[in-house]
């Protein structure tokens, strides 16, 4: 028989074996399958950077046409839900309760002072436990306070005269919709998972079973053993990045403005480099229970904190940036990001798929060594 | 053999398991200290050193000075001077700079007859929450801008009529860090001990050993303590360890009681062997384990306010996340450090966690006898 037939011949019992082995164990499609769905529902539903109706208790000590013009406007705001308190004390009793996020204080002098031209302050106060959500808060109220004074000046009254103003555009997210740079970070997450976990499993598995002593016996050579255990959950992978993509475009309504080509071609690059590393990790170390540990500590969590997700990555102090360069998801973050949300930018998903193929080259090659040293 | 003396054997028995194997010791110290740390300094929402590019097309006095506070901010970082519009998109597209502020030609004549002026900043909306942040700053800078302008100018002109007086509880600079730090112990706790405890049943059922647990004369009692008590030890030192850290190391200030701490956290970590344990009794294989515990541990994060606030949820979702232990815990650290909470003000976070720890270790010790045959 020809090379090239017995290879296939090898290659279709392996996979064969495989394929049985995950229909056998439920637990690998629920990984493949059903984690990712539930992860996506639960992240698209649960995780959101956008407060929208905040509680805030306003205390009105002023009753002039002014104060209750601006209460008006703000009883308006979809990013607040107001409650009146009767006086600061109660609304400050709510706060340290946490009934309430926030307090308005509209003081007793407000119309007075307006009226003679002169500044009238309002305070707020702000639950500061969770910083950046006070942050949004801030801002929210501030551009309240922004609107109704321009409003005014508008109507004649000279109230106010905003002298620099700003006009904001946010670029790719007109709405800043925390959703739309969430989910696509989301869909790394669960590629990671897939990758790292379910494929670092599976050769520590044989090790431990004392399988692959069996295996290593049979005519099956280094390469075939490697692209056999590969495969499969390449294709797992990269169906449930298919489904991920198909819920995050028709039920979030998240933009797709780069091509599917691009997106189907950039995450088979990032698919094959969280494998490598998978099976760098599973060929390493041979018992499940510290490989499993391993991909969890040295590939999900880093995914989720060091890839730029959630957490801005320039933020971070630089030796933090500088370990960020070496985890996977982290330029693959910035690809889907760019691809949901700008566009097939070149210059912005060149680079970075540069890197992911010499990782995963890296991590293929450095595993397929692992595994021949044990043989000799 | 009296039972005192049996649990002994049992309990001697477990830390062995765990502790021979020099790879799974390290497993329960090393990673969580390095998670500690990491994830200390790189889960933070603080915005700082924003990238930005300049378009002066006004090119006076007051628009340099305008520019001249921006750059003094130490959130922002000015990495290119553009000298026309059709520069923007580029800069922007290829992440160069985050922001572009553009001063129009007009803008000081604008000011000096007393008509607003626009500047326009054009933000990279691909990571929302830092466009929303950084677009804050700049309003605060701008707002100082006016302000100073309007001393200046004073005569005959008014002054902003409504000013805003901003303060922040609990946090005064509104540090993320402490935010997430002070959960930070609830959250790697949890992980260590749910991977001991979700192990322990399902290793010994996977050699086989587990059977012969259960025909040596332990009460259901007694097999329950001997697997919880590894998990609940290692779990309280590595939370409390973390408490220490997050005070000493992060400078997270420490306003409540030590004696709410401790209660909260070993409520919580009871809470948790019990899940753990419940996980492992219900898996035939380790790696049956580990996936449980996985598909706990990730919606369990997600649903407990420790990244991204509950309230931003759905209001059928924040019902749900009563149900998290996770939450209870991270809603008592954060009232602990931050808000001063004693032992009765966390009490509403506590007892959840009784509840659930009673329901999760009685079904655990029940699923021990009833799922061997």
């Amino acid at each position: 028989m020809s090379p090239s037939k017995l290879f296939f011949m090898r290659m279709r019992g392996m996979l064969r074996k495989e394929m049985l082995q995950i229909r056998r164990d439920p637990s690998s499609i629920a990984l493949a399958v059903v984690l990712p769905m539930a992860l996506l529902f639960l992240f698209g539903y649960g995780v959101s950077l956008d407060a929208e109706n905040v509680p805030v208790a306003v205390v009105m000590d002023d009753n002039g046409p002014p104060a209750r013009d601006l209460m008006a406007r703000f009883l308006g705001s979809r990013y607040f839900h107001f409650r009146q308190a009767a006086c600061v004390s109660e609304a400050q009793q709510w706060l340290a309760e946490g009934q309430v996020d926030g307090i308005v204080h509209l003081q007793d002098n407000l119309t007075a002072r307006l009226a003679q031209g002169r500044p009238a302050q309002v305070q707020a106060i702000i639950n500061g436990v969770d910083a950046n959500r006070a942050r949004l808060i801030q801002g929210y109220f501030q551009g309240l306070l922004q609107t109704w004074q321009s409003q005014r000046m508008m109507q004649g009254d000279a109230v106010a005269r905003p002298m620099v103003g700003l006009a904001p555009r946010i670029w790719f997210n007109e709405a800043a919709v925390s959703r739309n740079f969430l989910v696509p970070g989301l869909i790394t997450l669960i590629m990671t998972l897939i990758g790292i976990l379910l494929t670092a499993l599976v050769i520590a598995r044989e090790w431990e079973r004392g399988t692959m002593e069996a295996l290593l016996a049979t005519p099956l050579r280094r390469f075939d053993l490697l692209l056999a255990k590969v495969l499969p959950y390449f294709i797992l992978g990269m169906a449930g990045m298919g489904l991920s993509l198909v819920v995050a475009v028709t039920l979030f309504g998240v933009p797709l403005r780069g091509s599917i080509v691009a997106l189907f071609g950039l995450s088979a690059v990032f698919m094959l480099a969280s494998q490598g590393f998978g099976l760098l990790i599973s060929a390493a170390i041979r018992v499940q229970f510290v490989a499993a540990q391993i991909s969890i500590m040295a590939g999900f969590l880093p995914a989720f904190f060091l890839s730029g997700l959630l957490f801005d990555l320039e933020s971070t102090p630089l030796p933090i940036q500088m370990a960020s360069h070496i985890v996977p998801a982290r330029y693959f973050v910035a690809i889907s990001h760019t691809l949901f949300m700008a566009g097939d930018l070149w210059p912005v998903l060149l680079p970075n798929t540069i890197i992911l193929a010499g990782m995963a080259t890296f991590f293929m090659v450095m595993a397929y060594r692992k595994i021949s040293k044990r043989l000799e | 053999m009296n039972s005192l003396h049996r649990l002994a054997a049992l309990i001697v028995k477990e830390f062995t398991l765990i502790l021979k194997d020099p790879k799974s010791r390290f497993v329960i110290i090393g990673p969580p200290l390095i998670q500690f740390f990491v994830f200390g300094y790189a889960a933070v929402y603080d915005v700082k050193h924003v990238r930005y590019a300049v378009l002066d097309q006004d090119r006076s006095a007051l628009s340099r000075e305008l520019l001249a506070s921006l750059s003094s901010a130490e959130s922002f970082e000015r990495v290119a001077q553009l000298t026309s519009t059709t520069q923007i998109d580029r800069i922007i597209d290829h992440q160069k700079a985050r922001l572009v502020i553009h001063v129009g030609p007009h803008f000081s004549r604008n000011l000096m007859n007393g008509e607003p002026a626009l500047v326009q900043v054009i933000v990279d909306g691909r990571n929302s929450n830092v466009a929303l942040i950084a677009l804050g700053y700049i309003g605060d800078i701008v707002g100082g801008f006016n302000q100073a302008l309007a001393g200046r100018m004073a005569s005959g002109r008014s002054a902003p009529g409504l000013v805003s007086v901003e303060r922040a509880w609990f946090n005064a600079n509104l540090e993320s860090q402490w935010f997430i730090v002070s959960g930070l112990g609830g959250l790697i706790s949890m992980v260590v001990v749910m991977i001991i405890t979700s192990l322990s049943v399902a290793r010994e059922r996977e050699s086989g050993t587990f059977d012969q647990l259960l025909v040596a004369p332990f009460t259901p009692a007694e097999i329950l303590i001997g697997k919880s008590l590894p998990g609940v030890l290692f779990g309280m030192l590595d939370a409390l360890l973390f408490a220490a850290g997050a005070v000493l190391w992060f400078g997270v200030p420490f306003r409540g009681t030590i004696a709410a701490l401790v209660a909260s956290l070993a409520c919580f970590i009871i809470t948790i062997v019990g899940v753990g344990l419940l996980v492992s009794s219900l898996s035939r294989t380790m790696q049956q384990a580990l996936l449980g515990s996985f598909v706990y541990i990730m919606p369990s994060v997600v649903l407990s306010g420790f990244t991204t606030p509950v309230a931003n949820m759905p209001g059928w979702l924040q019902a749900g996340t009563l149900l998290n232990p996770l939450r209870h815990i991270v809603v008592a650290l954060r009232r602990i450090f931050l808000q001063g909470a004693d032992l009765p003000t966390v009490w509403p976070q506590i007892w959840p966690l009784l509840l659930m720890a009673c329901v999760t270790l009685t079904t655990a010790a029940w699923l021990f006898r009833h799922r061997t045959q």
